[in-house]
């Protein structure tokens, strides 16, 4: 770095739609690192924008979900050939967010771009372990396949070893390889790396609205997704809030008023590590499964 | 019907159906060298023996490259490169091999113009077919298995599943390079080494899959290709430190190759020949059943394992349909393989070509009516017209041996069970296709047909996620797909 030069701060957005909106608050709230040293200024993103992402979203489910599989993979493993490209960018970004030294962040990076890696192979298998084909007693056809839910809500990580970059990615990957399409809180105190992902989507070939990143107050966000009519499914992977708007039980009593698919949050958020490896429970629980019946006979 | 007096390129008919010229530069082709040895160890190698063999433009009968006869010496270091290497790649974590795969994958993409001509060079297939059916199932199989590489724990069989070792695999000359893609694919993605020899008339995309194989940053030794004909295809299925065997091509071969395994711990995998039914109902749409057809045998100028070589029309609709058929045929543009508008290319070698001769002439002699569309042929190279044969029994050689070229036996039938004998009337059982608008026939003419692949209003449909193999003397064990891992792991 020149030190004679001023460097350019980046003015972080929203990712909505594909497009990068300010709040329709107009407002930001200030990001910190863990010393509490400012860095950044984030969007405080509302419940209408969190409305405006799940519009963007449902629009997005059609042509996601409808594209092949293998295209679908194609576009993940783009993600990581993009963010490969981005690596040292994004090293910086989780060192701050965790506080972390710069090599164990990189890390943390290398492990997110094998994990986009590893969901691009996932696409075009996951109807090869999830659905059969069953041997009722009769002369039918029966074959089951898997499908994809919908439109996810998603409550990014907040803590846990690698949860700034690496955990949110281990929840998005697998909803948008089953298909999903998802509409994401991002981590209030640590969203920049989620912000600088949406530079990375954008540049992926991924659809527009497949993916849509929102920062601010999750007790805002997370309730506007879980009470939602038209999201299919919850993941509250970084619902920590002990009680009040934001709390899991919370947003579990209000995704039953339409029965979404919810994933609990894990007991003990605080010790867990992202970088262990992914089974396939995330991949599997935004899925519907659709039996077809076919008489056989001449 | 090799050759006639023509020199000149074919020119269409004029009128409706003429196009001019489009041409695929060949030099897009990249530089042919003027001779190639074996590529083992990570290193392109000469042979330890001075035989060469040349490999020639079907469609020119031009020479283009002369490349090594492998010796049992040859075959030697490759398995012994392999062997060292296995030991490493193996022990690689998936997620690391399947990165190289995907590497693979992409760069097989980025490059596909260029192996999509050169394919067509070497092996006389049109243009139109490397550059949109092989290349990009080449590339689609690497990137499916890539994916594989770290989920075996997820495949079906059981935790932890092992590789064999190294593997030994020989492929034909009909889809030289997805035949190469079905065979690397998933022996690497499931952490075996390879040895493969290319066919003798097609090896020119092979040794550029190689340079690939570099440019990824592959392991050594992980693919080796060692160039040659049959003997030294021999020496490797033989070869004591091999530990599979993975062979697509005749069912003769195959069935010498699984003797000579016998009593051996070497795991065999084999896709053979075929001779398969595509039956046509009363109330199938004519117009497509008319385009599966024709893809069926035509595909490939019908040098494919699993063409639609024996039509099995119901008599009702018999006359309408052959009408429709041969009006279709008269437009297929039989010619210059790198012009896009080719429908049906050069015959891949002289010595194939005679065998297609030969069987049609034996069609006529005994009994079944020819009938081919008039078109003109090149001068130069190896040209068979399209060509199908009624009033076809079952006792003809031409409904029993598989042609391997564009000529299509056509028999009737009554009944849906009279169907289903006389498709099931064969050694082979590898593809079938059912053409009727009723659901329930095609599920229950599926489930009769002994065949590996069944096409139901459709035709020569492949996808790496979708498993292909034969029944009975088509060959045993599947490629691709999630079955396709089977084949080379220890379960």
């Amino acid at each position: 770095m020149s030190e004679t030069t001023l460097s350019v701060f980046k003015t972080y957005k929203l990712y909505v739609g594909g497009k990068f909106p300010r709040s329709e608050s107009g407002r930001v709230y200030e990001v910190s690192d863990s010393k509490g040293q400012w860095l950044a200024n984030a969007p405080l993103g509302t419940r209408k924008d969190t409305r405006d992402a799940v519009l963007a979203a449902r629009a997005a489910v059609k042509g996601w979900a409808g594209t092949t599989a293998y295209n679908r993979g194609q576009v993940l493993y783009r993600i990581a050939e993009m963010l490969q490209g981005r690596r040292e960018q994004f090293a910086a970004e989780v060192a701050l967010a965790e506080g972390i030294g710069s090599k164990k962040a990189a890390a943390l990076v290398d492990a997110a771009i094998d994990r986009w890696v590893w969901y691009a192979g996932w696409t075009d298998k996951v109807a090869q372990i999830a659905g059969s084909s069953n041997p009722v007693a009769g002369p039918f056809f029966n074959l089951s396949t898997p499908e994809p839910s919908g439109v996810i809500g998603v409550v990014a990580p907040q803590s846990g070893t690698g949860f700034s970059f690496l955990g949110l990615v281990s929840v998005i990957a697998p909803a948008i390889a089953a298909g999903n399409t998802v509409v994401v809180a991002a981590a209030a105190d640590a969203p920049l790396p989620a912000l600088s992902l949406g530079e990375v989507l954008a540049t992926s070939d991924l659809p527009g609205g497949v993916v849509n990143l929102i920062s601010g107050k999750t007790a805002d966000i997370a309730p506007t997704l879980a009470s939602h009519q038209d999201v299919n499914g919850l993941d509250l992977a970084g619902a920590i809030a002990a009680e009040g708007p934001g709390a899991a039980v919370e947003l579990e009593v209000l995704a039953a008023d339409t029965l979404k698919r919810v994933i609990r949050p894990a007991a003990d958020q605080a010790s867990l590590d992202w970088t262990n490896a992914p089974g396939t429970e995330r991949l599997l629980s935004f899925l519907e499964t659709k039996t077809v019946w076919h008489p056989m006979g001449i | 019907m090799a050759k006639n007096k023509q020199t000149e390129a074919p020119t269409p008919k004029a009128g409706l159906f003429s196009y001019a010229p489009a041409p695929e530069s060949p030099a897009a082709a990249g530089e042919i060298a003027t001779s190639y040895g074996h590529f083992i160890g990570g290193e392109f190698v000469d042979s330890s023996g001075s035989e060469a063999l040349k490999t020639v433009n079907p469609a020119t009968e031009q020479v283009l490259a002369e490349f090594a006869q492998g010796t049992d010496e040859d075959v030697e270091r490759a398995v012994a490169a392999a062997r060292k290497a296995f030991t490493d790649w193996s022990a690689l974590p998936g997620s690391e091999r399947a990165k190289y795969l995907f590497r693979i994958a992409r760069i097989i993409q980025e490059r596909s113009r260029e192996l999509a001509v050169l394919e067509s060079i070497d092996n006389g297939k049109p243009i139109r077919e490397t550059r949109d059916v092989d290349l990009p199932l080449v590339a689609a199989h690497f990137f499916y298995y890539a994916g594989w590489a770290d989920k075996l724990d997820f495949a079906g069989y059981g935790a932890n599943p092992r590789p064999l070792g190294v593997a030994g695999q020989v492929i034909p000359w009909n889809f030289p390079l997805l035949m190469l893609a079905w065979k690397i694919a998933p022996a690497l993605a499931t952490g075996n080494t390879v040895v493969l020899k290319p066919a003798e008339t097609t090896p020119l995309t092979a040794l550029r899959f190689a340079e690939i194989c570099r440019q990824a940053g592959l392991p050594k030794g992980v693919v080796n290709i060692v160039t040659g004909d049959g003997r030294t295809g021999a020496a490797l299925t033989s070869h004591p430190d091999v530990n599979k065997v993975a062979f697509t091509g005749s069912t003769p071969v195959g069935r010498a190759i699984a003797k000579q395994l016998a009593g051996s711990r070497k795991k065999l995998s084999l896709e053979l020949g075929g001779k398969a039914a595509n039956i046509v109902f009363d109330d199938a749409p004519i117009d497509q059943a008319v385009e599966g057809i024709v893809n069926g045998i035509f595909f490939n100028q019908g040098h494919v394992c699993c063409a639609g070589s024996r039509l099995l029309v119901q008599e009702s609709i018999q006359d309408e349909l052959l009408d429709a058929l041969k009006r279709r045929m008269g437009t297929l543009r039989v010619g210059d393989p790198l012009d896009k508008n080719t429908d049906i290319g050069a015959i891949n070698s002289a010595a194939q070509l005679a065998r297609i001769t030969e069987l049609s002439a034996a069609g006529e002699a005994e009994g079944a009516e020819r009938w081919a569309p008039e078109c003109e042929l090149p001068g130069a190279g190896y040209w068979f017209r399209p060509t199908l044969f009624t009033g076809v029994s079952q006792a003809h050689r031409i409904a029993r041996e598989e042609i391997f070229g564009p000529v299509l036996s056509v028999l009737t039938f009554r009944t849906p069970t009279e169907a289903v004998e006389k498709a099931n009337n064969t050694p082979y059982g590898l593809s079938a296709g059912i053409w009727t608008e009723k659901g329930s026939r095609i599920l229950w003419m599926a489930n009769q047909l002994k065949a590996g692949v069944v096409w139901a209003n459709t035709f020569n449909k492949f996808d790496p996620t979708s498993p292909f193999g034969g029944y009975k003397e088509s060959g045993y064990g599947r490629e691709g797909g999630r079955h396709g891992l089977e084949a080379y792991l220890d379960v």
